[in-house]
């Protein structure tokens, strides 16, 4: 055996539709590694469940792939037999989780922006997607109250908690320009009226954010660039290690069934 | 997850007052005794040591099984066992909840456990080495739990026996689950039906354990009896999980790690023999493979979150008083 990798073709809806799930399964992985070293047991329940709602839409997501696809993959082909370049996340979602600041803002930045996203795909021309949009938007909308919250305690707690925060949201803003890049792939499915048009967001996802920064007693970081890559599978050094602890097993034993 | 058996209740006098024996006749007519109901200081301190103990092993016990939510060979897989570690962390926090009516603080249990004062199960601190220990944790730790934790759900003190109900269906859960595991690996390839042969092998002594001393040895077990937070002795329990767990691995087609088990026609049992008590004690006295990684773990996260913490109490006392300050411009 060469390989245990899939290689499929990967039409425009393919990519889009791997992009979405990718996020979230990736950002659920992070997630999950903070389950039993939280700050507070409510805070591994909590943590924990955002990780379960994004692992949740991953398999809608990849499901949804498998069958626009069509050569008979599921969900845990595209999970564990894809390499890294072929991961199609956001670099925002793999960075560590750093200290609970660095995760909040991570989620914050990007709850912010896939529940302006979910809302707007409800009303997609593809059926499936609007169906998964439906549901993903509930959870997304918990999932940017609860780091919203928590954001404006620690923005506004002690002196160490807000320039923990500052430096989390200095540190991460970088990975925000990739959130609203329309390449082709996104321009024509907007076009088509099949998904958002991501460029359109940033105005409303600034202004979702205001209030929680001004809250917090954040400033908004004067990036000069903004990094990107992660949607072509250009990833950082990080997803390496992501996918070697994720498909460790599925690659061990290619044959096996779980 | 678990509570191991409890030894070690303190002899005191019998409390002769009155109050003592309405108290007693109340625990002898299957009545709740509630947290503002008067109740001797030993059982109090009884079941404050119990609940945390076992509040502790939730919180303890959600190591050994994260330590494979990002190593999870399936995307249901996955799902299923952060679930899981997720109650046990819901479990913990209710039963914190549930030795708070006792007139304790959780920052102060937690504080004994942190500093090595208060015990968690010892089966916690043996490591999980493959996937297929995710399998027999459920299956056996778990199964093990559901036996001591059953009888608990008719415990005397109401906010303990109605966090039982809650947690047993859970357990019940997560036991179905874990034999599963085991099902799917003892009818896969030879490497996954080695596997889950050798976590049979690692699990099922410790597991054994888990009910405690043998009655012959355990002192204590008659006041806990009297106060009906204990049911049933540590030897009936544990022969209660042998029998439904043999069958249990013969349908797996695994073998249980005991040469001198057999089937005794006479008493309808399983006879096992003879469990490692030095092993027991070791374990328990901090000799275990993982004790001080599990300690060092629970340790790391609590200073690690001490300024997350700190934040929130901060932030919630300004919010009061600015809150008191527009109060006070309004009036």
């Amino acid at each position: 055996m060469a390989t245990t990798s899939i290689s499929f073709a990967e039409s425009s809806l393919l990519n889009l539709v791997l992009r979405r799930a990718d996020d979230a399964l990736i950002l659920g992985h992070r997630l999950s590694e903070w389950c039993g070293h939280a700050p507070m047991v409510e805070e591994d329940i909590a943590l924990a469940n955002i990780a379960l709602d994004l692992v949740g839409q991953a398999r809608s997501l990849y499901g949804y792939a498998a069958l626009v696809e069509g050569s008979g993959l599921t969900e845990d082909h595209f999970a564990y037999r894809r390499e890294q370049h072929q991961y199609r996340n956001c670099l925002l979602v793999e960075q560590p989780n750093g200290d609970f600041a660095a995760t909040i803002v991570r989620q914050v930045l990007f709850s912010a922006f896939m529940d302006l996203y979910w809302r707007e795909m409800m009303t997609s021309r593809d059926k499936a997607l609007a169906a998964m949009a439906g549901k993903a938007e509930k959870e997304t909308a918990y999932h940017l109250r609860h780091s919203g919250e928590w954001l404006i305690r620690l923005g506004d707690g002690t002196d160490d908690s807000h320039e923990r925060a500052q430096t989390a949201l200095d540190e991460l803003w970088v990975y925000t320009g990739e959130l609203f890049e329309a390449d082709d792939i996104e321009r024509g499915l907007a076009q088509s009226g099949v998904a958002p048009d991501v460029l359109s967001l940033e105005g409303s996802w600034n202004q979702r954010l205001a209030p929680i920064l001004r809250e917090a007693r954040l400033e908004i970081p004067q990036a000069p660039f903004m990094q990107s890559g992660g949607r072509s599978g250009r990833h950082s050094e990080h997803v390496g290690y992501i996918l070697a602890d994720l498909q460790y097993l599925q690659r061990t034993h290619p044959e096996a069934v779980w | 997850m678990y509570t191991q058996a409890l030894n070690g209740i303190p002899d005191e006098a019998t409390d002769q007052s009155s109050e003592a024996a309405r108290f007693q006749a109340r625990v002898d007519a299957e009545q709740k005794i509630e947290p503002n109901d008067w109740m001797p200081d030993a059982y109090r301190r009884t079941l404050v040591r119990q609940i945390s103990q076992h509040a502790h092993s939730e919180i303890v016990g959600m190591l050994p099984e994260g330590n494979w939510i990002t190593r999870a060979p399936s995307l249901k897989r996955k799902v299923a066992l952060l679930a899981k570690v997720q109650d046990e962390a819901g479990h913990g926090l209710y039963l914190y909840a549930a030795a708070e009516t006792l007139d304790v603080s959780r920052e102060e249990l937690i504080g004994q456990l942190l500093a090595g004062k208060a015990k968690y199960s010892s089966i916690f601190n043996y490591p999980t080495l493959t996937w297929a220990d995710i399998g027999a944790i459920g299956w056996l730790v778990d199964g093990a739990a559901i036996m001591n934790q059953i009888p608990l759900c008719r415990c005397s003190y109401g906010p303990y026996a109605r966090a039982m109900i809650r947690i047993c269906k859970e357990e019940s859960f997560h036991q179905r689950q874990g034999y599963e595991i085991m099902l799917t690996l003892a009818r896969g390839t030879p490497e996954q039906k080695a596997m889950a042969q050798d976590a049979l092998n690692r699990w099922w002594w410790p597991c054994l354990m888990m009910f405690g001393p043998p009655d012959s040895e355990s002192q204590h077990s008659d006041q806990s009896t009297r106060w009906k937070i204990k049911r049933f002795s540590n030897d009936d329990l544990r022969q209660k999980f042998i029998d439904a767990t043999v069958p249990q691995a013969h349908y797996l087609g695994l073998t249980i790690p005991d040469k001198e088990l057999a089937y005794d026609d006479a008493s309808g049992h399983w006879k096992i023999g003879p469990i490692d008590w030095a092993e027991f004690k070791r374990v328990l006295a901090g000799g275990g493979p993982c004790n001080r990684e599990r300690m060092r773990a629970r340790r790391k996260a609590h200073e690690d979150g001490a300024w997350v913490r700190e934040a929130a109490l901060a932030y919630a006392q300004k919010r009061r008083a600015r809150r008191e300050a527009m109060q006070i411009a309004a009036e």
